[in-house]
């Protein structure tokens, strides 16, 4: 009968761990519908500032922002935005993979990355891989704040100030539905006026206190509200790839269950019926 | 019908407030400004204060901080681009050493880095022997 017992609390803790993934899915449902919306609400900004800048650079074409300039490339900086915690499946494997793919071409080509980690994630992989990291925040939340980030972003945009990055790429994960996200990199600097925006109108704004500070601040808010939305929309990704990784967690032990609890009932069978031909021969015997 | 337009305050994280005005007052850097509709195009950094949205001619009023900013008008749109925090420039200067010193002291941390693979190299075992467990088990079933 000992195996059957065995079988039985082996059983039990299983079911144990169903109901934590059963949860942890939940909650991640939950948390990733928020994330969601958080994520939409960045979106207004970042296309109001985009729109804005794609005016102002057309309208001042004497004056052009180091932002705006494309350079030869020396050195490139690459702001890489992972999770904090795991158990969210490939999510930042996949990323960390796209990542290092691109760094190896730069290497290829001799030119030096830098790098700055988003998430405990990035870091401790890149810690193990190596790599040259300038600047990392880690522990953001599930409701990531700007301030935050300005610290880490501040560090990058003023390398490109100083001509130590000539390129600045955003690393992080594209939220296309629940089911799949996918990794992406996206050049941040120099940026690259839309060519839709053909100059539809030929008027300029009146500029206070004057074009270039204006559109320096615009700038690095743009920068720092793209950045901020690669961290709301890796949150989403964190919190689907999460759900996904746990249903499948929680069918999976539903799954082994239900074979222990076959076993079980064979083990039990047998040692019932063991213990009535034991009885029917003790019986026989007297 | 007096004349209004369109106001929109978002900030990085959040949309603020959208809907229709007749006035709105900004606290620029040159000192306050009013925008009344069939403004000219007019771009300008705003500094922490407040804003006000004039509703109607009853005299609504919506009352807005921002910690700064920029106000962006065209004819009939007017948006203020609002900072989520009050910044200044020391302020990120600070922000940014913090952010690199973190870096260094992370990166410093040879024993957590110890730790962690120490870490996972138990908990591949821990895998490899569950994977030889549940073998064993198809066999004998």
């Amino acid at each position: 009968m000992s195996g059957a017992k065995e079988i039985r609390t082996q059983i039990k803790s299983i079911k144990n761990t169903q109901k934590i993934t059963k949860a942890m899915e939940m909650v991640a449902a939950s948390k990733m519908r928020k994330a969601q919306d958080r994520m939409l609400a960045t979106r207004p900004y970042a296309e109001k500032i985009r729109q804005v800048i794609g005016h102002v650079a057309m309208a001042q074409a004497e004056y052009r922002h180091p932002y705006l300039e494309e350079r030869e490339v020396k050195r490139v900086g690459m702001i890489i935005v992972s999770t904090d915690r795991g158990l969210c499946g490939g999510l930042n494997i996949n990323l960390f993979k796209k990542a290092v793919g691109a760094m190896r071409e730069w290497h290829g080509q001799g030119i030096e990355v830098d790098l700055c980690l988003v998430g405990n994630k990035a870091l401790g992989f890149f810690k193990r891989l190596g790599g040259n990291v300038v600047s990392k925040v880690t522990h953001m939340g599930d409701q990531p704040r700007l301030n935050d980030l300005i610290g880490t972003i501040k560090v990058m945009l003023d390398a490109y100030d100083e001509g130590r990055i000539d390129r600045l790429f955003l690393v992080e994960n594209e939220f296309v539905n629940t089911m799949t996200q996918r990794p992406r990199v996206t050049t941040l600097l120099p940026l690259v006026p839309s060519e839709e925006e053909e100059l539809k109108h030929h008027w300029d704004y009146i500029y206070e206190p004057d074009t270039k500070p204006v559109l320096d601040t615009l700038l690095t808010r743009y920068i720092e509200s793209v950045v901020y939305q690669g961290v709301v929309e890796n949150v989403a990704c964190e919190m689907a790839a999460r759900m996904v990784a746990m249903k499948s967690a929680s069918d999976n032990a539903g799954e082994l269950i239900n074979e222990l609890q076959l076993v079980y009932n064979k083990a039990r069978q047998a040692a019932i019926t063991q213990e009535i031909s034991e009885i029917v021969s003790g019986a026989a015997a007297v | 019908m007096a004349m209004t337009f369109h106001v929109d305050i978002v900030s990085a994280e959040e949309s603020i407030y959208s809907g229709t005005a007749q006035m709105v007052v900004a606290p620029a850097e040159g000192g306050e400004v009013g925008i009344l509709p069939r403004h000219a195009q007019y771009i300008a950094k705003l500094k922490p204060g407040e804003v006000r949205v004039k509703v109607s001619e009853s005299g609504e009023e919506h009352h807005i901080f921002i910690s700064g900013g920029l106000l962006e008008v065209q004819p009939h749109v007017v948006t203020i681009l609002a900072d989520t925090a009050v910044r200044a420039k020391d302020l990120d200067e600070a922000e940014a050493k913090e952010a690199m010193r973190r870096a260094e002291a992370a990166l410093a941390d040879k024993k957590a880095d110890f730790d962690y693979a120490k870490a996972q190299a138990e908990l591949v075992e821990a895998a490899a022997r569950l994977r030889m467990i549940e073998k064993m088990r198809q066999h004998k079933g």
